[in-house]
């Protein structure tokens, strides 16, 4: 996984509570063997008007133009501002997928899944949380001023406004670990299997009807 | 200090914890599907790594199988490519599997406790949302994405961190005619969609203690509606009674000496949660959900909400969209719904129970003519016998209904049965989200009897009237 440092970038705004996995990436898309290519089918129905379908040109598709992406002031962006429970649903890991090959690399939200959120940082996508209030504000500081963006320090956790306010957020602070150092986490897990190995010895004696 | 049973089950699998509380957490069943696969698959062959204990999973394919008749194969290439994908990567890594045609075959999370591959005191991972269902059985459950499935098949282990502690509890017993789903539903109004976000939820209480496997199979099963990764039910006669004799299942001494500790698998008197929910069961009644969130619901008595007496900007506007996107009119009677089809299936209620209950409802009965289609999905191909043998698919089929092979279906429309735009379906699912059904399809979550009853009367009716 790519490292992930700090960012400018600039933020679109998706102003709708428990925004679900299946809106992010619909079902007919999880039918790829593949991990990458998902980014433009990112939001499919409501992105587009047409019906969309793994190996569709979308360069020909129909555009929903109420929909917020499709707005050029928003062309670009890699943060999106987000409302409370974003990515419930599916546990599918396609959504970080398609949101991160579409460009995103953070999202700011109230508050997240917790399938979700964990899938993002094992992607390259932060999931920052701010309190609702300044959630709310930013919203209102986004629509107010085009080609609005913001910095996020990930090592300071911090989101930086362009007025200079630093606002603190939160992130699982192993996932942090992993987004900053671009870990291979099955390789830092791997490091303990002399661990893994006894506990699964004394598991075997404890509990033998696991094991046959 | 006295421990609940999520402290019980987390205890008993550290591997080892950091001092920031980041843990690895030891994974004794591995249920593996073919949609969220074949890329864990592909990052252990890139990175040269054998799975740690092949033992230890079971593979299925659910999604994209069709239940029609499945001697043609599957017509849809990509559906096709997906479960070869998941048939080769289990051959070569030598994982059970139940293929298509395998009796055995079915939804994951059906499969899993009738085979006793689900035990009382484990940890079940499974690439899949709805893996919280095995809770039910007393055990720690919850679904992954596609790098922790990697991670598990690598390592056996999964890096987590404690959850809180919230127990539900549903006391006092509930009226007649009223289901683990309706339970379920009331729950998730009641709390939201958001509110176990952060928690393991165990469900306790009366009307819980008097719920069957498969109920306490769906109410577990909707814990991911409710926000929480997990939910747990404490092993009691009823959980062992179901365990004992399933294929799985240990036998002999090993039975004897797994049903003692088995039976440790409760809270303790005295232990702490970090929050408590309590429902009086009496007062649930069944429910149907109007929007697109299953916290859109409401008893079938009740009305659709008007969005304008709702104080908050961002729910209100939300429940403005869900009724536009879902064709209904502010204050409409719940009663007054019609639905186009109606689906019975899907790893919330597609065991035997559900099909038993729903045929009880259709027995002698017919569907509406404003019904286009009615389907029966079995949880899996041993259910689908089941029934068969006990004459259950002879009343679907009277009635109307189609008769199908197992599978997920039209819970989320991977396979060729979806809904067409527009379309309204009482559906026995978990998910009303827009477009889970298909493109444009319209959902309202019920129960099993709930959603029989409607396919006779071609509106939503109150199922405890059947009863009269």
């Amino acid at each position: 996984m790519q490292e992930f440092r700090t960012l400018t970038g600039l933020v679109a705004p998706l102003d709708r509570s428990n925004v679900d996995t299946d809106a992010i990436i619909p079902k007919q898309f999880l039918k790829s063997i593949q991990r990458s290519g998902f980014g433009p089918f990112l939001f499919d129905e409501w992105r587009y008007l047409d019906h969309g379908e793994i190996g569709m040109d979308c360069s020909r598709r129909p555009l929903n133009p109420d929909f917020v992406l499709n707005q050029g002031r928003y062309h670009g962006a890699q943060i999106l501002l987000a409302r409370d429970n974003f990515g419930c649903g599916s546990s599918r890991e396609h959504a970080p997928w398609a949101l991160f090959d579409f460009g995103f690399r953070a999202i700011i939200a109230p508050s997240f899944a917790d399938i979700f959120a964990n899938n993002c940082t094992k992607n390259g996508i932060v999931p920052a949380c701010l309190p609702g209030e300044t959630v709310d504000r930013l919203f209102g500081e986004v629509a107010a001023s085009s080609g609005y963006r913001v910095t996020i320090d990930l090592e300071r956790q911090q989101v930086i406004t362009p007025g200079g306010e630093s606002l603190k957020f939160e992130i699982d602070p192993f996932g942090r670990n992993c987004l900053l150092q671009g870990i291979d986490e099955v390789g830092l897990t791997l490091q303990h299997a002399d661990e893994i190995r006894a506990f699964e010895a004394r598991r075997r004696q404890e509990e033998p009807w696991l094991f046959s | 200090m006295p421990k609940t049973l999520y402290d019980k089950l987390w205890e008993s699998h550290l591997v080892r914890c950091d001092a920031d509380g980041t843990c690895l957490l030891y994974i004794d069943r591995h249920l593996v599907h073919e949609v969220t696969s074949p890329q864990a698959f592909e990052g252990l062959r890139l990175a040269g790594r054998k799975p740690w204990r092949v033992d230890a999973a079971l593979g299925v394919p659910d999604h994209n199988v069709p239940t029609t008749d499945r001697g043609k194969g599957i017509g849809d290439p990509l559906s096709r490519l997906q479960v070869e994908t998941l048939d080769a990567n289990c051959a070569e890594f030598g994982i059970t599997e139940f293929a298509m045609n395998d009796v055995r075959q079915g939804i994951v999370h059906i499969i899993g406790p009738e085979q006793g591959v689900t035990l009382p005191g484990t940890t079940v991972v499974c690439g899949d949302s709805h893996t919280s269902t095995h809770g039910a059985l007393g055990a720690l459950a919850f679904g992954i994405g596609t790098s922790e499935v990697e991670h598990v098949l690598a390592t056996q282990c999964l890096v987590q961190k404690k959850a809180r502690n919230m127990l539900v509890s549903v006391d006092g017993q509930t009226g007649s005619g009223i289901a683990a789903k309706d339970i379920m539903l009331a729950i998730i109004g009641a709390i939201g969609t958001a509110g176990g976000t952060g928690y393991v939820i165990e469900y306790g209480g009366e009307a819980i203690r008097a719920l069957s496997m498969e109920g306490r199979m769906t109410i577990c099963n909707m814990s991911i509606e409710a926000g929480a990764r997990a939910g747990m039910v404490a092993v009691d006669g009823t959980t062992i009674d179901y365990v004992q004799g399933r294929p799985f299942a240990p036998r002999g001494a090993e039975w004897e000496q797994a049903v003692r500790f088995w039976q440790t698998l409760h809270s303790d008197e005295g232990a702490v949660y970090d929050r408590v929910v309590r429902l009086d069961a009496a007062t649930i009644r069944p429910q149907v959900t109007w929007g697109t969130s299953p916290e859109m619901v409401a008893p079938i008595d009740g009305r659709v909400p008007d969005p304008a007496r709702e104080e908050d900007p961002v729910k209100r506007e939300g429940m403005q969209r869900a009724l536009a996107y879902m064709g209904l009119a502010p204050g409409t009677p719940i009663s007054e719904i019609r639905p186009d089809t109606i689906f019975l299936g899907s790893c919330t209620n597609g065991r035997i129970e559900d099909l038993r209950a729903a045929a009880a409802v259709l027995n002698g009965h017919k569907i509406a003519a404003g019904i286009k289609r009615a389907l029966v999905v079995p949880g899996s191909g041993l259910v689908k016998r089941q029934a068969e043998e006990e004459g259950l698919d002879r009343i679907f089929k009277a009635a109307g209904f189609e008769w199908r092979e197992p599978g997920c279906s039209m819970c989320l429309g991977m396979n060729e049965d979806r809904l067409d735009p527009q379309e309204r379906c009482a559906s026995t699912s978990n998910r009303n989200f827009e477009g889970r059904q298909g493109p444009g399809g319209r959902t309202h979550l019920v129960s099993p009897t709930m959603a029989a009853a409607a396919a006779i009367a071609g509106h939503f009716v109150d199922v405890r009237q059947w009863e009269n």
